[in-house]
This record gives structure tokens, C-alpha cells and sequence, in this order.
């Protein structure tokens, strides 16, 4: 890998550390100094309402924007002053708001795409990488839709299948920390289930999941902690199911009583 | 209509689109990555006609007679430098204004284009330039035997034509079938989203440029092995040329700029060959409006979405 980390983080070290950041476009600040954690193994959730920041937060992990002041660390390293494609190079993949999938390309093209992220030579030998076609039969098995449209282009997939090939792609690229935004967004209630299924499924191979929300009570029941974002700012985090029975949550998120 | 006459201008138009097609794939190529019409590729062009002078008489000078291999180098070196040019055109000017407003660059591709004019012309002189013949010879294809009635193509004709059809046939294979190919289509349709991947998208723009300088240097040296002659003022009526088949074809669509090319060759051909050969460019540039009026999108692209 091009900017390989000396791996000298001790074990319980979280595997991303946010510290106070704050971020924003212009004169608009959308993040103002948070700070949370994500450890090995688990899945975090965000939640928060439309345009509190979730997908600002993701972007600035990724340095798009770059954070303005505070630090990122993933790995016990700082990775606040890279550039996205190094950072996506360490092992954080990113699967964005609206999936971007390249609609003019294949299924099969776009998970290729995920290889860019593996090589020394992102652009010329990611093909030739070992485990290549292991890691594609498992995106295969994990989306057996994606197998079977393969040759066509994403842009004539469902709003759901798009959202397997997002997930597919990222996988490629063998994430030790999964981004996503809002995978749920526009799925109909069953195919949510199953990409939800299936994300269980990835972290118990390995990745670590934070996961971005609107609909708080799915996400809540799967994550083992989450973190409330109001306007640019942490006002709650815990267990994700103690958050599931919290009242305020309930109020706000849930329409519950 | 007179058979030969057709026979002859279609011969012409084909050797003339194939040179209009090699250079719109610099435009169209940077127009799809970048949103931006590179105003200095005409430049680019220009300086390879003198880079070709440049290594035929060193070349010449080295004794070296023998045709095939003083092409290859003359090819090898041309292409070489022109996309060096190419290169540092992008990083010198466009890449610094890369997040400024849409007009910034625009200015600074014709700054650029002034700047590359008048440095040949200060370091290489004003007047006209030419090269010896390195190709001679001549196919004649008679199709009754009557004097003065054939076709002629020369070796120099075909030379173009195949050399054209190959460095097209290559560049579509490389965007379609490689990796690099890959991440170019990826960056050209999502940028952000190709960067989130992994994809170093600044140099993917680099490697976007060096590839249309690569393929104006292909006509730059056929070209001027053609005519022999050239100044440095042949990258503008080049360049706008160029530009109207790559609008012809769908800017931003790399089989259009071919198909642009090709088109543009032959009507103007035809036109000089059967209407009035002084009015050939009017015509030419009679088409780019009308076709930038009642169909922008060319033959080939997608109609304009406005890029962020
Ligand atoms: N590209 C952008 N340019 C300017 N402002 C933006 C941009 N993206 C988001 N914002 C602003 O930042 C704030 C947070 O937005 P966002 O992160 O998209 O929220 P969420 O994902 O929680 O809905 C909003 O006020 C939004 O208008
Ligand atoms: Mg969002």
C-alpha cells in the first residue's frame, strides 16, 4: 500500500478518533468542534435530521472539505492534512449520500472501481492484485443481484440494487472502516431489511461500520453505539439501544411517545 | 458530377478529417474532464509541426536516411515533448484556477495561447518553416483508362489515414480496457466521487492532457510531412477547426470527435472541390454556429448538463 501506517496502535485504541473539528463550506460552518469515537469491531450510528451535518462529518473524515481546526486520527495516526485518495488508500471507504454509482459504467466496472484504492499504481495494475476474485465472489455472495446483472450498465439498476453496488464497491477496496450515508434513503421497508442484514454480516468479517441515519430506529437497533448530531454538534451518545428507549430520542426521532 | 473529381475530394476529406479528428480528441478529452474548452491544444499542435522539423533535420544531420526508422523517432520524440507542453500547460494554467469561477480559466487558456505564439515566434522567427519530403511516391487509381483521368493518393495520404486510424483505435482501447482507462471515464463522470475511491483525480487531469497533446503531435508531424510547410500562427485556424468537429461530433464524446472529424473533412472538401474553394472555412465555421444553435449536443453527445 502507498502510505502504509506503522501499525504501533495499541489494541483498545479507537480505530477512528475525531477531536473537536470543525468544518464547512464558505462562510457557512456546518460542524462546529465534535468529537467522537469509533472502535474495532463496532457498528456507530449518527442520526440527526436533515442537514444537521451527517454527511459533512463523512466528507471531512475524507477530507472534502478538509477539516478547518481539530484533528482526525484513524490507526493512532493523524490523517487531518491528507488528501482524499490517500485517506481512502488507508482503508476507509466511503459509501456517499445519493450511492454515486458511475451509471455509464457497468456493475462489474464499478466494482473494479473499488480496486483504485488497493494498488501501489492505482491506476495501472489494480487487476493484478492477489484475492481479487475471491473478494469479488464475495460481493457476490453477500448481493447475489449484483452477480447476475453484472454486464449492465448501474444507471438502468433499481434505487436499491444501486445502493448494493455502492456497498459492493467500497467493499473492494477492503475497508478496515466502512463510511455510510444513509443507505436507506428511498428503499422500500424490504430491501432495507436485507442491506441491514448484510451489514451485520460485513462487520463480523472484519470491517468496522460507522453508519450515517435519518431513520433512527433501524439504525439504532443494529448499532452498538451511536452519537445524536443537532446542528453541528454531539448532544447525546450511549449504548444504541439505551438511545432506542430514551424519551428525548423517542420525541425528536422516533415520532414516539 | 465528374467521378474523379468526387473520387479525389474524397480522398482529400478523408485525409483532412482524419487530422481534425486526431486533434478535437484534445479537446473533447479535456472538455469532459474538466468542463473547460482548452483554448492553447491549437498552440500545442503548433509546436509539434516545429518539433518535427526540429528532429528531422537533427535526425538528418545524424546521417540517418532510412525512412522507417527517421519516422518512428521523429514520432517518438515529437510525441514525447509536444506532451510535456501538453502537461505544463495544464499545471502552469489551469490547474491553480481550478476552483475559481468559470471564466478565470477561459482567460487563462487564451493568455496561455498568446504566450506559446509569440515564443516561437521570438525563438524560431516569424517567417515561413518547411521540411523536405520524407515520403514520396504516389498511388494512382484510374477507373477508365483515359489520360489525366485518376485518383491519386500519396504514400504521405495514407500514412496519415492509417496512423490516424491506429492512435484513435489505441486511445479508445486505453479508455475502454484499461485501468487507467477506468479511472479516466470515472473521473470525467463523478470526480468526487472517483477522489473518494482512491483515484489521485489531479493527475488523472494530467495524464487527460498529455494524452490530447500526444494525439495533436500525431497531426502535427503527419501534417507537416504533408505540406512541408508551416509558421507559427497555424495553431489557431487548426485549433478553431478542430474544435468545430469536436462540437460537430457531441463535445465530451470521444467516438464523436472521430466521427466530427471525419464529417467536417469531407464537407469541407467537397465543398471547396464542387462549390467554391475560397469559401471553404466560411463554410466550415458556417457549420460550428449552426451547430452550436439548433443542436449543441453534436451527433454523439448528451445534451448539456450543466456541470458542478
Ligand atoms: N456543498 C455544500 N456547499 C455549501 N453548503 C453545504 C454543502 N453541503 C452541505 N452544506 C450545508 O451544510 C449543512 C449540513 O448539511 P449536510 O451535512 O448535508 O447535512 P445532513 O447530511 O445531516 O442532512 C447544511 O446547512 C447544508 O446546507
Ligand atoms: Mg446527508
Amino acid at each position: 500500500m502507498n502510505e502504509s501506517l506503522p501499525i504501533t496502535a495499541v489494541a483498545d485504541d479507537p480505530l477512528l478518533a475525531v477531536k473537536e473539528i470543525s468544518a464547512g463550506y464558505g462562510a457557512i460552518e456546518a460542524l462546529h468542534g465534535l468529537s467522537l469515537q469509533v472502535n474495532r469491531g463496532e457498528i456507530v450510528a449518527l442520526i440527526g435530521a436533515n442537514g444537521a451535518g451527517k454527511s459533512s462529518l463523512l466528507m471531512t473524515i475524507c477530507a472534502n472539505p478538509p477539516a478547518r481546526r481539530g484533528e482526525i486520527r484513524y490507526l493512532g495516526q493523524e490523517i487531518t492534512r491528507l488528501a482524499t485518495h490517500q485517506i481512502a488508500r488507508l482503508g476507509i471507504a466511503h459509501v456517499p449520500e445519493g450511492r454515486r454509482v458511475f451509471a455509464g459504467m457497468t456493475v462489474e466496472e464499478n466494482l473494479a472501481m473499488g480496486l483504485m484504492a488497493l494498488a501501489n499504481q492505482p491506476v495501472l495494475s489494480a487487476a493484478e492484485q492477489p484475492g481479487v476474485v475471491e473478494d469479488l465472489e464475495r460481493v457476490y455472495h453477500l448481493f447475489p443481484r449484483l452477480r447476475e446483472r453484472a454486464r449492465q450498465r448501474a444507471g438502468t439498476l433499481s434505487g436499491g440494487e444501486q445502493q448494493m453496488l455502492a456497498i459492493g464497491r467500497a467493499l473492494m477496496s477492503r475497508p478496515r472502516l466502512l463510511l455510510l450515508d444513509e443507505p436507506s434513503l428511498g428503499l422500500a421497508p424490504q430491501i432495507m431489511g436485507r442491506i441491514f442484514a448484510t451489514l451485520r454480516a460485513i462487520v463480523e468479517e472484519g470491517t468496522t461500520i460507522f453508519l450515517v441515519e435519518q431513520n433512527a430506529n433501524q439504525a439504532l437497533q443494529l448499532a452498538d453505539r451511536a452519537y445524536v448530531l443537532v446542528n453541528g454538534c454531539i448532544t447525546l451518545s450511549g449504548p444504541g439501544q439505551e438511545l432506542l428507549t430514551s424519551p428525548e430520542i423517542r420525541k425528536a426521532y422516533l415520532g414516539g411517545h | 458530377m465528374d467521378i474523379y473529381i468526387f473520387g479525389q475530394q474524397l480522398v482529400n476529406g478523408l485525409v483532412l478529417g482524419s487530422t481534425y479528428g486526431l486533434i478535437a480528441v484534445g479537446y473533447t478529452m479535456v472538455y469532459g474532464i474538466i468542463g473547460m474548452i482548452n483554448f492553447a491544444h491549437g498552440e500545442i499542435y503548433m509546436i509539434s509541426a516545429y518539433l518535427t522539423a526540429i528532429f528531422l533535420a537533427l535526425l538528418a544531420g545524424f546521417g540517418l536516411h532510412s525512412v522507417p526508422v527517421v519516422l518512428l523517432l521523429v514520432l517518438l520524440c515529437t510525441l514525447f515533448l509536444t506532451a510535456l507542453y501538453g502537461w505544463s500547460v495544464e499545471r502552469i494554467a489551469y490547474r491553480p484556477l481550478r476552483h475559481s469561477n468559470r471564466l478565470a480559466p477561459l482567460i487563462s487558456a487564451i493568455g496561455i495561447s498568446l504566450i506559446l505564439q509569440n515564443y516561437i515566434r521570438i525563438s524560431q522567427g516569424a517567417r515561413n518553416q518547411g521540411v523536405p519530403p520524407v515520403l514520396e511516391g504516389v498511388w494512382r487509381i484510374p477507373a477508365q483508362a483515359v489520360e489525366q483521368q485518376f485518383v491519386q493518393i500519396t504514400y504521405q495520404q495514407s500514412l496519415i489515414v492509417i496512423t490516424a486510424l491506429a492512435s484513435m483505435a489505441l486511445l479508445t482501447w486505453v479508455i475502454h480496457h484499461t485501468a487507467l482507462g477506468r479511472a479516466c471515464r470515472a473521473t470525467q463522470q463523478d470526480r468526487v466521487m472517483a477522489n473518494l475511491l482512491g483515484v489521485d483525480t489531479d493527475r488523472i487531469i494530467s495524464v487527460v492532457f498529455v494524452m490530447g497533446a500526444a494525439m495533436a503531435a500525431v497531426a502535427g508531424m503527419l501534417v507537416t510531412l504533408n505540406y512541408g510547410s508551416f509558421d507559427f500562427y497555424i495553431g489557431f485556424l487548426m485549433g478553431i477547426k478542430a474544435f468545430t468537429a469536436a462540437v460537430l461530433g457531441g463535445i465530451g464524446s470521444l467516438p464523436g470527435a472521430m466521427l466530427g472529424g471525419v464529417v467536417l473533412g469531407l464537407a469541407e472538401s467537397f465543398f471547396a472541390g464542387f462549390v467554391n474553394s475560397d469559401y471553404k472555412d466560411v463554410f466550415a465555421f458556417s457549420l460550428l454556429i449552426l451547430f452550436l444553435i439548433f443542436r449543441p449536443s453534436g451527433f454523439l453527445g448528451v445534451p448539456e448538463v450543466e456541470k458542478v
